[in-house]
């Protein structure tokens, strides 16, 4: 019986365990193994399907063909309409400054190549992690000496599209090494700590029922690399921050206030889960 | 003036079809909905969309409430030489936006 069953150590003394079992025949002892044989090719099968839903991959994996030819053809991407006023704005002179982000930072495809990649980023100056938006916003205000854009507002949510897409097809690199690890902890706390009236965590569903339904739906592995995205949902452009504050609303929690410093640090450990796949900016999902 | 992307290959083979096609920045409101005071919100959408090629006519199409927002039209067509098309679409407000392309046959 020791052969058969791994758990117990060869020499274990298991007199005393047999009056607990059933005796076994040799017959009975054969098909147990036949037994042992199917439910370990079962286990094998089940855990492959499990291993591609577990693996790590982007909500574009998730999509319907149809969203995912709409991603596909730039033509057809209705993300692109806010990218071409992004790419407006980046030479359009604003502010007391008179400057605009060209005049700066040259041209955008070339100087903001990778960037997005990057962000959520901690900054040294501020002492805390900034999102791409925020660094946009920042520069507004600081080098352009203009007025901050609306959150959500399309000339925001264009200049953070045109920035992501010179990113797009790199695979996302944030840092939480150094000072930023102990907002990336309190991110991954946000992450695991259940909420609203229906008491659940993010990680309850994305982690733990990720590639399984809801509703209709796929439940995503809620991967942040293609913001600011189209959802068709919306009928518009989103960025992460509404998403973010849409699933709150979902679990009937009081969604973060917009720019809040959970958000940022949830944004930050939301990037870091997601290292390593592809951006997407400007992505379009169901 | 709302915001286009139209996609149109710059040069074309002489008597081949090519896709014309495009991406029109519109809330394309039903008019069916209403907003958080329980107050209907009037109807807004491009009601009609007609191409021209070099004065003739290539497509007319009339659109109706049914359609998503930003909408995307796309369709086929067949130069016989070089030439402008042009693309006129009307909203509910009787706005007229125009926008043309320049396509080069070879």
């Amino acid at each position: 019986m020791a052969g058969l069953d791994p758990a117990i150590p060869p020499g274990t003394d298991t007199a005393g365990m047999a009056g607990s079992r059933p005796a076994m025949t040799d017959g009975g002892r054969a098909g147990g193994a036949f037994l042992t044989r199917l439910v370990l090719a079962a286990t094998l099968t089940l855990l492959a399907s499990i291993g591609w839903a577990a693996e790590k991959h982007s909500g574009y994996d998730d999509a319907g063909p149809e969203t995912r030819a709409m991603q596909d053809d730039d033509a057809s991407n209705p993300g692109f309409l806010w990218v071409q006023q992004g790419e407006a704005l980046w030479s359009e002179r604003i502010g007391a400054a008179g400057r605009s982000c060209a005049d700066c930072h040259g041209a955008g495809h070339v100087a903001m190549r990778g960037v997005a990649t990057r962000y959520p980023q901690y900054d040294a100056r501020l002492g805390r992690p900034v999102t791409l938006t925020q660094r946009i916003e920042q520069c507004r205000i600081e080098r352009q000496a203009a007025p901050p854009l609306p959150p959500e507002s399309d000339a925001l949510l264009g200049l953070a599209a045109y920035v992501g897409l010179q990113s797009r097809g790199m695979p996302v690199q944030v840092e939480i090494d150094g000072p930023g690890q102990s907002f990336f902890d309190s991110g991954k706390a946000l992450y695991t700590a259940r909420q609203g009236q229906l008491n659940l965590s993010c990680s309850q569903c994305h982690d733990g029922l990720a590639g399984q339904r809801l509703g209709g739906s796929v439940i995503p592995q809620g991967h942040p690399n293609g913001y600011p995205e189209y959802r068709l949902e919306w009928q518009g452009m989103g960025s992460l921050d509404r998403r973010i504050r849409n699933c709150m609303a979902g679990v009937r929690a009081e969604p973060f206030a917009a720019d809040s410093e959970e958000l940022t640090n949830l944004e930050l450990y939301l990037g870091w889960r997601s290292n390593d796949l592809k951006v997407e900016t400007p992505a379009v999902r169901p | 003036m709302v915001r286009v992307l139209i996609n149109v290959p710059k040069r074309v083979k002489k008597g081949e079809a090519f896709d014309v096609k495009l991406l029109i920045s519109h809330p394309m409101e039903s008019g069916q909905r209403r907003d958080a005071m329980g107050e209907a919100i009037p109807r807004d959408i491009i009601n009609s969309f007609v191409c021209t090629y070099n004065g003739e006519e290539v497509l007319r199409a009339d659109l109706f409430p049914a359609i998503a927002a930003n909408p995307f039209l796309s369709f086929a067509a067949v130069a016989e030489e070089s030439g402008t098309l042009v693309m006129r679409f009307t909203d509910d407000h009787g706005t007229v936006q125009t926008e043309t392309v320049n396509v080069t046959v070879e």
